[in-house]
């Protein structure tokens, strides 16, 4: 077959709904594509656990704590699903891991910002994670098998995530004064960089279009911000919070809220590197692998003497 | 040394008795032990499994994806293994 069928049966069955698994044939754009977007999401599970880890010797209560500490396990558990459905596809892991640690490789931007304030946990679950929600359900169809189903397996924990952080924001809002306003500054803070989550306008977009035809996205960056905006303006106003946006209007003969141009030089500048904690976030991961090298020497070891005594 | 050296695993769970295990996805560990104690831990969170098993990759076994037309062949044209492909009179009942 020349590449030019290949090529032709590929999009037929993407055109038909059909699954691509790991050993079908694919074209090369397509494999490297894909590596690199779940990696991508594969390191954001993972540099996103920082923010949030470092709230969980400092949670108010041992309840929040226990919820907290469960919800960055599961973020460690979606990186792995994620990194394992890059290796059917022939990348290394420890590769794309090092890409991450040398700047290479780019992970969700929201992750370079600080959590302050307690309250800025109960902003990432709600916001956060219901922005990576919103991408997230729309990547259960998504052509690739193993990318699918790890989608499938992650929106079915993710929402618990998003729930606890609405539930927190709750209580502070229905709390003194200073706690409401601790809510409002942490939604002031994170509800910009949470639709920046959805990428560069569809225009901007330089993967987009591709991608949708090979049904890697289903929908485009602006169509899932837009889903994103119309679902939780209305949870703010149950908060009694309001969105930093004087813009923000519902839009009778769109069917949708209309809302501000987004600060561009800022999500740029923070894709460059240059946000807040870029630099931390890195050299933490950094450190965690130099400092986990004796746990993977020592497993190794261990192993190696078991299966020795075995043999004997 | 690395966690290169690591073998994948792949995950085989049993979600409740009378069902078969069924494969969840792979993960790296350095022996049988730690792999079932890792599947454990990324795949079991939620009660999703009674039993796990995990086999190095390295021992599965496939139908090669270029043959797989001809490998399967012999199935796709025996019809006759259908009950549909047999014709009934009305009446006939429980059949
Ligand atoms: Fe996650
Ligand atoms: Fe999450």
């Amino acid at each position: 077959m020349t590449l030019a069928e290949q090529e032709k049966r590929f999009q037929e069955k993407i055109d038909n709904e059909i699954k691509i698994e790991p050993n079908d044939w694919m074209p090369d754009a397509y494999r490297q594509t894909l590596i690199r977007q779940i990696s991508q999401h594969a390191h954001s599970e993972v540099v996103g656990m920082l923010p949030e880890g470092n709230w969980i010797t400092r949670a108010p209560n041992l309840r929040r704590k226990a919820v907290l500490l469960a919800k960055v396990q599961d973020e460690a558990g979606h990186g792995l699903y994620l990194y394992s459905a890059t290796e059917t596809l022939g990348a290394d892991r420890e590769q794309t891991i090092d890409d991450l640690h040398s700047g290479k490789a780019k992970y969700s931007s929201i992750f370079n910002y600080p959590a302050l304030t307690w309250a800025d946990i109960g902003a990432i679950g709600w916001l956060v994670d219901g922005a990576a929600i919103m991408n997230q359900v729309a990547l259960c169809r998504t052509s690739y098998g193993p990318y699918a189903r790890a989608m499938v397996k992650i929106c079915k924990e993710e929402s618990f995530h998003q729930r606890q952080g609405y539930e927190s924001l709750m209580v502070l809002c229905n709390g003194t004064p200073q706690q409401k306003a601790m809510a409002q500054d942490a939604l002031n803070r994170f509800w910009w960089p949470a639709l920046m989550m959805f990428g560069p306008n569809d225009a901007e977009s330089t993967h987009s279009e591709q991608s949708i035809n090979w049904k890697i996205k289903r929908f485009t960056n602006d169509e899932l911000r837009q889903s994103f905006v119309d679902a939780t303006v209305p949870q703010a106003e149950i908060l009694g919070l309001t969105i930093p946006d004087p813009n923000l209007k519902w839009n009778e003969e769109r069917g949708h809220y209309d809302f501000s141009e987004i600060n561009w030089d800022e999500f740029w500048q923070v894709v460059k590197g240059n946000g807040p904690c870029n630099k931390e976030r890195i050299e933490a991961r950094v450190k965690a692998k130099q400092n986990g090298l004796w746990v993977r020497e020592a497993a190794n070891a261990y192993a190696k003497k078991r299966a020795m005594k075995k043999s004997a | 040394m690395s966690n290169t050296e690591w073998p994948l695993w792949e995950v085989f769970i049993r979600s409740k008795q009378g069902l078969n295990h069924k494969h969840v996805g792979s993960l790296r560990a350095p022996d049988a032990t730690l792999a079932l104690e890792n599947a454990r831990d990324v795949y079991t969170r939620r009660s999703e499994g009674i039993s796990i098993w995990v086999v190095e990759s390295s021992n599965i076994h496939a139908t090669d994806i270029d043959e797989v037309a001809e490998f399967f062949e012999p199935s796709d044209t025996k019809i006759y293994r259908h009950p549909t492909f047999y014709e009934v009179p009305e009446g006939v009942k429980h059949m």
